[in-house]
């Protein structure tokens, strides 16, 4: 059998410690995108579940078309209709392109006036302006994280594309007041393995990175088409309305280069982030991407490669990955998650980009105690202390609609072995369990006790060193750095140039 | 006068055009860019940028077409209904064109996001184009059977001036309407490095129409672009 191994980079992320701070999006906003153009992007979000996210309802692809179908056994953009010729002339206006106003007009205030307003019978108000028009606005009806917290909002939870399936009384559990529960998906690109902005892309502009998997947008060869912003399912390319130019998270490269965590992972107080290396056959990308919905996650569990392997090993060096790589490989927090333990999801892979961040399912809240008339779930017949998987607040189908094409049995797997994490836990530091109870869980989701120690350290009391696992690359040794070039850019984003023209617009 | 408009100044344009473009392609290449604006304003734009350029990229490609093979526009237009459904269909197109251009040119100066992106190279632009189709249009209902004489009048010229020869007896005694569409079209050409319009330029087709799917690039590998998913 061919095998083509790469490595890619991976992050993953554990909802159920997710505070909803938004710190990540602080950090990230503050490196990369304060810009003209850039305002209302956040390549980093953290979205409220249930909620119609940012841009507005992005999940739903009747209306934005993004990502991939199979169509007669071959992988189709859903964006093209008909043929790709056909795809082209919508060059001149893309049908389903998200506007500014799906995502939020930028503002500021108009703060001066609180200083220089003539005395008067009133308080003088900060009024908002555009930031595009500098125009005062009537009124702001979007902003970032406008739907924050609200997780029973009959304007915003419910319309969240992943209540479809639900029953009356599982949606009832997501938005009825007193009742609801609401969690958070923080969200930056998933730098997928068949990334369909890539595909999509006339100019060729975006590519994958082969040594490490981050997709990029080549900024001197974007035309502006915009064909990214609507193939991507998950909206993360973004239109740069001033410079012309599509930009996306760069999973903070000049960082992960150096061996550092992303922005974002780095600053994370929930410490719900970890990174690392996780090899893949490229070979099977494409047939992985087709399997039926049901096979979609195994299918991406599949062609993960097992590090220690000695066999991967030896391709991996003869495909020229680096020791430090595959050493960084073997001590992953992603395959470990995702793979070993099998208890991290993606996020949507109905889509088929195969995305490459992983998300482990929020169990919360598990214990069993809270009173039915204290707004809890007490359910009198149970008379466990942790709460049953099918009685928890948030229904295994709308986790299932979110991280696994609607397949269930992957989600409970999750859940019932983070279940069991925590009743072994809970046995032998207060011991109100009995020892049979462990056994049982333990057997039932095939985790070994080293397995639950691993688990237990790796979600709670992991160091830096632990979650981060990121080798350095070496740019400078690699052939095509020209090393005058290295410094060219030090002291700018990178994003646009840092001269004025001799004629017209500031690029 | 015919002299300076129509035997020196193309050449002044052509080489603005010429240096201009590869100047900012090889200095400023960021700057290469559609500069889209359908993300500030949806509406409007598909009433605009549709008909704009279906209308105007099939007629410049008929200009084009003739530039390059006279004859075969000639032949075609022996039989006097193939001659009518050229230049009906031709005109028609002109019209589309003006319509969309009059439908941008009424966004750009309405729409305060649109306005709040423009720069004065955009609106002389605007109006050179709208000189430019407004007059082609203007030829084609005045003077009939353009594609006709235009084969036989602005094609010799324009290969007269690709020669290094300039002969401006060709274009002399044309009408001025046609004269004025001749020498904005010079100027049009001139703008392009200043403008958007080197948007029209795709360096590289095969990345438009043949490349697969995905693209790879590599630091440490000889071939840095490979790809890995075929287009089916
Ligand atoms: C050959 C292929 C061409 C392609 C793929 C193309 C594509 C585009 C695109 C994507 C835009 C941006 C529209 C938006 O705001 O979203 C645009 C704008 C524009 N194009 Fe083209 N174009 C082509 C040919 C031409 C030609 C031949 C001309 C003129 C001779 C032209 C003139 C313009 C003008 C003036 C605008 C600005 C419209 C405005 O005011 O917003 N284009 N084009
Ligand atoms: S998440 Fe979207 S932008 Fe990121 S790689 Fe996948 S398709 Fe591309
Ligand atoms: S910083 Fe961490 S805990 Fe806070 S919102 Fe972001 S992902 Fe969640």
């Amino acid at each position: 059998m061919v095998m083509d191994i790469r490595a890619q980079l991976s992050m993953s992320f554990n909802l159920d410690k997710c505070i909803g701070c938004h710190t990540c999006s602080i950090s990230c906003k503050n490196i990369w995108t304060t810009r003209q153009g850039a305002e209302y992007m956040w390549w980093n979000n953290v979205e409220t579940k249930p909620g119609a996210g940012y841009p507005l309802t992005w999940e739903d692809q009747e209306r934005y078309r993004g990502g991939w179908e199979v169509s007669d056994g071959n992988l189709r953009l859903k964006l093209i209709k008909g043929n790709k010729l056909r795809t082209l002339a919508s060059i001149f206006f893309q049908p389903n392109l998200p506007t500014i106003d799906d995502y939020y007009e930028p503002f500021t205030y108009d703060y001066q006036n609180l200083f220089n307003a003539p005395a008067g019978d009133d308080q003088p108000v900060a009024r908002p302006k555009s930031l595009i028009t500098g125009e005062f606005m009537e009124k702001i009806n979007l902003g970032p994280n406008w739907d924050d917290d609200f997780g029973g909002s009959p304007l915003y939870a419910s319309n969240d594309p992943n209540l479809k399936g639900l029953s009356d009384s599982q949606k009832e559990m997501l938005t009825k007041f007193h009742k609801l529960f609401y969690f958070y998906v923080p969200r930056i690109c998933n730098h997928c393995l068949n990334p369909a902005c890539v595909a999509s892309c006339p100019s060729g502009a975006i590519y994958k990175r082969g040594e490490d998997g981050i997709v990029l947008i080549d900024q001197d060869t974007c035309r502006a088409w915009r064909f990214c912003v609507s193939a991507c399912p998950y909206k993360k390319p973004y239109y740069n309305w001033a410079t012309g130019k599509s930009e996306k998270c760069i999973f903070c490269y000049p960082r992960t280069e150096t061996g550092q965590p992303n922005a974002c992972a780095h600053s994370c107080v929930g410490r719900i982030r970890t990174v690392g290396v996780i090899l893949y056959d490229a070979e099977r990308i494409e047939e992985t991407a087709k399997l039926p919905d049901d096979k979609l996650v195994d299918g991406m569990r599949d062609i993960i490669l097992d590090p220690f392997d000695p066999k991967v090993i030896e391709a991996a060096k003869k495909a020229g990955i680096d020791e430090n790589w595959i050493a960084a490989a073997q001590n992953s927090p992603a395959y470990n998650l995702f793979k070993k333990w099998r208890i991290s999801l993606p996020h949507h892979p109905e889509f088929r980009t195969v995305p490459m961040n992983f998300y482990v399912p929020p169990l919360s809240p598990i214990l069993h105690q809270a009173k039915a008339d204290r707004g809890g779930t007490f359910d009198p017949e149970s008379t466990g202390f942790f709460n049953e998987i099918d009685k928890m607040r948030i229904p295994v189908k709308f986790l299932a609609n979110l991280m696994s094409a609607g397949n269930e049995r992957v989600v409970v797997e999750s859940l019932k072995k983070q279940m069991a994490v925590r009743i072994y836990w809970r046995r032998k530091r207060v011991g109100d369990i009995s020892e049979s109870e462990v056994k049982k869980a333990l057997d039932q989701t095939g985790l070994t006790l080293q397995d639950v120690e691993d688990i237990y350290r790796l979600n709670s009391l992991a160091t830096y060193k632990e979650r981060f696992v990121i080798s350095e690359t070496h740019r400078e040794s690699k052939t095509t750095v020209d090393p005058r070039m290295m410094y060219e850019k030090r002291g700018t984003i990178g994003f646009g140039a840092k001269k004025k023209e001799f004629i017209g617009r500031q690029w | 006068m015919n002299a300076i408009l129509f035997a020196y100044m193309p050449y002044v344009l052509l080489m603005t055009a010429i240096v201009g473009t590869i100047y900012r392609y090889t200095t400023n290449r960021f700057s290469w860019s559609s500069q889209s604006s359908q993300f500030l304003e949806n509406r409007a734009l598909f009433f605009g940028s549709f008909p704009w350029h279906y209308g105007i990229v099939l007629v410049l490609l008929g200009h084009i077409i003739g530039l390059l093979t006279p004859s075969s526009i000639l032949a075609w237009n022996s039989a006097p209904l193939r001659l009518y459904i050229l230049e009906v269909s031709g005109l028609a197109l002109g019209l589309l064109a003006l319509f969309g251009l009059l439908a941008l040119a009424y966004r750009r100066l309405t729409n305060n996001r649109v306005k709040a992106m423009t720069t004065s190279w955009d609106v002389l632009l605007l109006i050179i184009l709208l000189i430019q189709v407004a007059t082609g249009i203007g030829n084609a209902i005045l003077y009939r059977w353009g594609s006709n004489w235009y084969a036989a009048t602005a094609v010799p010229w324009m290969w007269s001036v690709l020669t290094l020869n300039p002969n401006v007896e060709y274009v002399a005694n044309l009408p001025l309407i046609t004269k004025a569409h001749i020498f904005n079209a010079m100027l049009f050409i001139g703008l392009i490095p200043f403008t958007r319009l080197v948007h029209v330029f795709v360096i590289n087709i095969y990345k438009y129409l043949w490349r697969p799917y995905q693209v790879v690039r590599w630091y440490h590998r000889d071939s840095q672009t490979e790809n890995i998913i075929q287009y089916k």
